[in-house]
């Protein structure tokens, strides 16, 4: 069964994945995931009706802990790194219109 | 120069008995470094002016009898994707290329506390997605064997720089193959652990459910004592695991006699190189010799692990890489309209075509409509590749094959075929999503002269039975990759 991703099928990958993809990306996207899923279809021969699907190899629980502050005030380093800065916050475009 | 050719352990015991000092031992990483750099281009970062003040802090602490890991003093290099505060952490990705991180990973601090020194970060495919560190943004780096080929990946920077002596030992991450792979293609030793065994807090995530941190180095020995060192249950780590005991050296004994060994069938098929087959067969031969109990067996579900592989680590990078946005740190596109488009701009200038093509597959894969029939059959997938595995080890102490189905391939051939680059991580994909520990020792070379590895894979929280076979093969093989001249090692390509 060979896959076949059309246009409207890539827009949305692209909208779930946040990348603006050029038309040339766009259509090498497009042959690179139906191979891609081609391959992964060799899945389909292996029968998992009754199969527990597997999330996590240890049967682990969720980790709880007391919300205890540890480390100090890290403000200056963490806003060093930041693309722009204004009066000690990030900048970002305007969001409420 | 010469001292960079010692052992890490051997390096470290002088280092202690004050016949060489710290500052010796880091300027001699740093000599071969820029001997070495322009040819092999292991290293993103190099940190030379802030290791020679970390060496003089560690010679203090030596001296006053503070330090006394067999590590202190020691070189290494850190992979790019665990964070190490105050030095670029950029994930050879554009989109980190001016990242400093505020925290460290507790792996490194924990080799910080014994005494280590970062002489830098390594390189490695970008986001530690791909097979030959190609994908990096910060071009390839090359094999130290013969710099027209690839030294494997993702952990390639980490491999070669060891290779080339231009650090004692390094720490790499395995995802699917990316410690035990690039290991084998260069010719050194590399672990990965049991998954949950090495804390990822601060290791930049991929496939949140399969990453694992490991050492790479140039014997068994060193491999395990680095890891006793980062190993350990850490509370910042929600699947870090609890284990009764860390201390992997203990394991080191030459005696395998009765140990049950398993040679899965499946895995010498189609696209396994004759002189890489050759090698492990003569490798399987040497631990018979030495008295273990050596049978072929059917894994069965080979050829399932790498399809199963690419849909659940592409779903988690697709999760996980979805921070990277540049709104608090990182790149950021020069010319934005609105919001959602520089989250758009900045993700497409600052990611390369790799890691698109599987943040694509993987927002795909988790879409409605397509969970099912792609993610959650994958996981049942991987159900069924853990059971194969446990009658595997109701039988086995350990399971014996190649690293990979070939030597390190030239460089530029691999990328065009995606599909085909994966398929050289069949014997070292289902490992990672059965959790299991792997290791890969040289055991040859092939008709190139370019190095083989062995993988010998254990059940999970056995560690000791790789590290014991590993280390007894490694006595008794001796020289294979022809590197000890007269008493004293060479540098691979000369």
């Amino acid at each position: 069964m060979a896959n076949y991703i059309d246009d409207e099928t890539i827009e949305y990958v692209g909208i779930l994945a946040k990348l603006e993809l050029s038309d040339e990306e766009k259509e090498a996207a497009k042959k690179d995931m139906a191979s891609m899923l081609d391959y992964v279809d060799k899945l389909n021969e292996l029968d998992t009706d009754n199969v527990v699907p597997m999330c996590h190899i240890f049967d682990v629980k969720n980790v709880f802990r007391e919300d205890v502050v540890t480390n100090g005030d890290g403000s200056a380093d963490t806003l060093a790194n930041a693309p722009e800065e204004y009066r000690d916050g990030f900048m970002v475009p305007k969001t409420v219109v | 120069m010469e001292l960079m050719k010692l052992s890490a352990l051997k390096l470290g015991e002088l280092i202690r008995n004050r016949e060489v000092s710290v500052k010796e031992a880091v300027s001699a990483s740093f000599e071969n470094i820029r001997a070495f750099e322009s040819k092999i281009n292991s290293f993103v970062t190099v940190d030379e002016e802030n290791a020679m003040k970390r060496a003089a802090e560690v010679q203090k602490l030596i001296d006053e009898g503070k330090l006394v890991s067999p590590i202190a003093g020691v070189p290494v290099g850190i992979k790019d994707n665990m964070c190490t505060k105050g030095l670029l952490t950029t994930c050879s990705s554009k989109i980190l290329g001016n990242y400093i991180p505020t925290y460290t990973a507790t792996a490194v601090t924990k080799l910080e506390e014994a005494g280590a020194v970062i002489v830098g970060k390594t390189n490695m495919d970008e986001f530690a997605m791909g097979s030959t560190t190609e994908t990096s943004a910060f071009g390839p780096t090359r094999n130290p064997w013969d710099i027209t080929r690839v030294p494997g990946g993702s952990s390639g920077g980490s491999c070669a720089a060891v290779a080339a002596f231009e650090c004692s030992y390094a720490l790499g991450s395995d995802t699917g193959g990316s410690i035990r792979q690039p290991s084998s293609f260069t010719g050194v030793t590399g672990i990965k652990p049991t998954y949950g065994t090495v804390s990822r807090y601060g290791l930049i995530a991929y496939g949140s459910s399969l990453d694992q941190i490991g050492p790479v180095a140039r014997s068994v020995e060193e491999c395990a004592a680095i890891l006793d060192i980062i190993s350990g249950y850490d509370p910042k780590d929600s699947t870090s695991i609890k284990r009764d005991r860390y201390d992997f050296s203990a394991a080191l004994s030459e005696d395998v006699r009765g140990m049950k060994i398993g040679i899965p069938k499946d895995y010498f098929g189609e696209g396994l190189d004759e002189d890489v087959r050759n090698s492990i067969m003569k490798a399987a031969d040497t631990l018979r010799g030495l008295g273990a109990e050596i049978e072929e067996f059917d894994l069965s579900l080979v050829e399932y692990a790498i399809p199963a592989y690419y849909v659940i680590a592409s779903a988690e990078a697709s999760s996980n890489l979805a921070r990277f946005d540049g709104v608090k740190y990182g790149y950021r596109t020069a010319d934005y309209s609105d919001l959602h488009n520089m989250y758009k701009k900045t993700r497409s200038e600052g990611f390369g075509p790799e890691v698109k093509r599987r943040i694509m597959l993987g927002s795909f894969v988790l879409s409605s409509g397509y969970y099912d029939a792609y993610y959650l059959k994958a996981l049942k997938t991987k159900a069924l590749i853990k059971q194969a595995f446990d009658r595997a080890f109701a039988k086995y102490d350990i399971i014996l094959a190649p690293a990979a189905p070939t030597t390190a391939p030239k460089l530029n051939e691999s990328l065009k075929d995606p599909i085909k680059m994966y398929l050289g991580d069949i014997y070292t994909i289902s490992v990672n999503l059965a959790g299991l520990p792997g290791i890969s020792v040289p055991c040859g070379k092939d008709r190139s002269g370019m190095p083989i590895g062995l993988q010998l894979i254990a059940d999970c929280f056995k560690e000791d039975n790789i590290l014991k076979a590993a280390y007894a093969y490694e006595k008794a093989a001796g020289d294979v990759l022809g590197i000890m001249k007269n008493g004293e090692t060479v540098m691979p390509q000369a």
